[in-house]
């Protein structure tokens, strides 16, 4: 009799470690397949009979992607560049942006703050890919009106992701600044602290690891934008960003499998990491409440 | 907390006989407005106004000529009437629900069933899974994309070499060359699996932590009642999971609502219209039709915002419910 209760328990323990290990492979097996595909010779990619492990390790793909010419005048550098660029300005110019309205609307009370923060919700609902052709006109008659280009370079692109990321962004700081006590800043103003002191001691260091979930949160969306930067920088190879320049090889007669697979590889590295940091934050970052943790 | 409007703190009398342009209190009331303003200003021209000018569009002829300048002729209703009495719209409409359920259904079962199993595991391999799990899910959607096409690829792909190499019995021959992407029958599973294989993590994720908020009295309350591990998930673990169940399908129906990149790569770009999800079709009548026809864009556009809106209406009351009980 135990020993049937014993044999059911190690059954049963066996299928959640092969239940376990099947979700593993599913989840990790298409990455992996980015990496053999970028690290083994061409020989080894276009076969009838492909191995699971390369037979032979090389970096040619990397070397190619990192030297060579995808685009006439342009290089992985340049679509680096312009990737970076255009996220980490964004994404600082949010954040600055961001701060000082969820500063307004955690610390004081206002006629407009619930309705600032219902549009905030609601305009974060609205989808890009709806808007896409609206944004092209409005900027295109807006560079038009100012005198400046505005589509088909890096500027348009630049403003809307600081958009798009704003309403996300100001909630999640929100959330920081109200957890921070007022009496903590009452007792400075007390000890003869001026507002911006108060604001640089007192405020900034515990909102601080806030602003840089918010700010990583809106790094790997800006990071892997592709409808934006394709619709506004079709025409213009050279203000190309890292994920359309992926989308370059696939006008080519035959694919390069191993050139974008080790393009792919590089662009996926730094949001891995920036991962790493806030997975947990992205979880309660997005379920806000329905979760009692 | 009330809704009355509350002072700010600091004190707030005024010297007297030191009276400038605003009184003090005045002037701490425009505070918050002039920390609000930059946001404020920003979004309402990137996003406030576009949405207004998207309306705008979806009533007039709207083309190239306009688009440099020319007066938009007014058209009132016709292109909404135009688009629900098409038939191709209808066929691009139904795909894109059929499709968006099957991905939403499959990431929320995988995902909590995964989930399930991660509270089982004792720590180590859980936590193993969980960093496999983070793999998928953050990898960027374009790379994501790109690995489902090679490995579905025609000539060379693992999956066409493994179906060749399995018995003929069991899946069927003619896999040499098979291509899975010209026809919406392949197209789409091959979308909804790579979509699945990206979101399921994130539900996964959040249900671990659901479970793991559970606390274990409920569960010892529940044997000591008799249930068995069927009849307390049902009874304990779903009616304390169900806000968090709520707020994940609409997350996510709204999320493969917008599916673009995904097909964009897979598909091979936005021209065959067989294969053209809601997302798609918008853009290609915007940007990869001669002439475009941004009339009739936004107002695909305007359906397609009106109904994500209708579907996220509960997580909005959620999240507004919210903010009034802060």
């Amino acid at each position: 009799m135990n020993n049937v209760h014993r044999l059911r328990r190690s059954l049963g323990r066996f299928g959640l470690y092969a239940a376990a290990l099947a979700v593993f492979v599913f989840a990790v097996f298409p990455v992996y397949w980015v990496l053999a595909t970028a690290l083994r010779p061409t020989g080894e990619i276009f076969t009838r009979e492909p191995t699971v492990f390369p037979r032979e390790i090389t970096f040619e793909h990397f070397e190619r992607v990192l030297s060579g010419v995808l685009i006439p005048g342009t290089s992985f550098w340049s679509f680096l560049t312009n990737s970076l660029i255009v996220t980490l300005g964004s994404v600082a110019f949010a954040a600055l942006l961001a701060l000082l309205a969820a500063i307004a609307v955690a610390r004081f009370r206002f006629r407009l703050r619930s309705a600032f923060i219902i549009m905030l919700l609601v305009i974060q609902m609205v989808p890009v890919e709806a808007l896409i052709i609206s944004l092209f006109i409005n900027f295109f008659h807006l560079g038009n009106t100012l005198d400046v280009e505005l589509v088909g370079n890096l500027t348009g692109v630049f403003v809307i992701y600081v958009a798009v990321s704003l309403p996300i962004t100001i909630l999640m700081i929100r959330n920081f600044v109200s957890a921070v006590p007022k009496e903590l800043e009452e007792a400075a103003a007390i000890d003869g602290a001026g507002g911006w002191t108060i604001f640089w001691r007192v405020l900034m260091p515990l909102v601080a690891p806030g602003l840089a979930a918010a700010s990583i949160f809106a790094f790997i969306t800006a990071w892997n934008e592709f409808l934006v930067a394709f619709t506004f920088l079709q025409n213009n190879t050279g203000a190309y960003t890292l994920p359309i320049s992926l989308q370059y090889y696939f006008g080519a007669v035959s694919i390069e499998w191993g050139s974008i697979m080790a393009a792919s590889t590089l662009l996926t590295v730094p949001v891995m990491i920036f991962f790493l940091f806030v997975q947990r934050r992205m979880v309660s970052g997005l379920t806000m409440g329905a979760v009692k943790g | 907390m009330t809704h009355t409007l509350e002072r700010p703190t600091e004190p707030e009398v005024s010297p007297p006989g030191r009276r400038q342009g605003l009184s003090r209190r005045t002037r701490l009331g425009l505070v918050p407005y002039l920390l609000i303003l930059p946001a404020l200003v920003v979004l309402a021209v990137v996003l406030l106004w576009p949405i207004g000018q998207m309306l705008w569009i979806s009533l007039h002829d709207y083309g190239l000529q306009q688009l440099r300048g020319q007066d938009a002729q007014w058209n009132g209703f016709g292109h909404y009437v135009y688009v629900l009495t098409d038939e191709r719209f209808w066929s691009i409409f139904r795909n894109t629900i059929v499709v968006c359920l099957s991905m939403v259904a499959l990431t929320m079962v995988l995902g909590t069933l995964v989930g399930i199993l991660m509270h089982k595991l004792p720590t180590w391999a859980s936590t193993v899974l969980g960093l496999g799990l983070m793999l998928a899910w953050a990898t960027p959607v374009i790379s994501a994309a790109i690995v489902y096409r090679w490995l579905f690829d025609t000539r060379y792909g693992l999956v066409n070499t493994l179906l060749n190499a399995l018995p003929d019995w069991l899946v069927g021959s003619g896999w040499t060359d098979f291509n899975w992407f010209n026809s919406p029958s392949t197209l789409f599973p091959i979308l909804i699996v790579t979509v699945v294989w990206q979101s399921f993590p994130f539900v996964a994720i959040s249900v671990l932590a659901g479970l793991k908020s559970i606390p274990n009295e409920l569960y010892e309350a529940a044997r000591i009642d008799g249930a068995g591990a069927w009849r307390s998930f049902w009874s304990v673990t779903v009616p304390m999971l169900r806000p968090l169940f709520a707020l994940l399908l609409v997350l996510q129906v709204i999320w493969d609502f917008r599916i673009f990149t995904q097909l964009f790569i897979l598909g091979g770009g936005v021209t065959n219209r067989d294969i053209a999800l809601i997302p798609t079709y918008i853009f290609q009548l915007g940007f990869a039709s001669t002439p475009p026809n941004y009339g009739m864009g936004s107002a695909i556009a305007v359906i397609m915002t009106v109904l994500v809106l209708v579907i996220s209406a509960y997580y909005l009351r959620t999240m507004i419910r919210q903010e009034e009980a802060r």
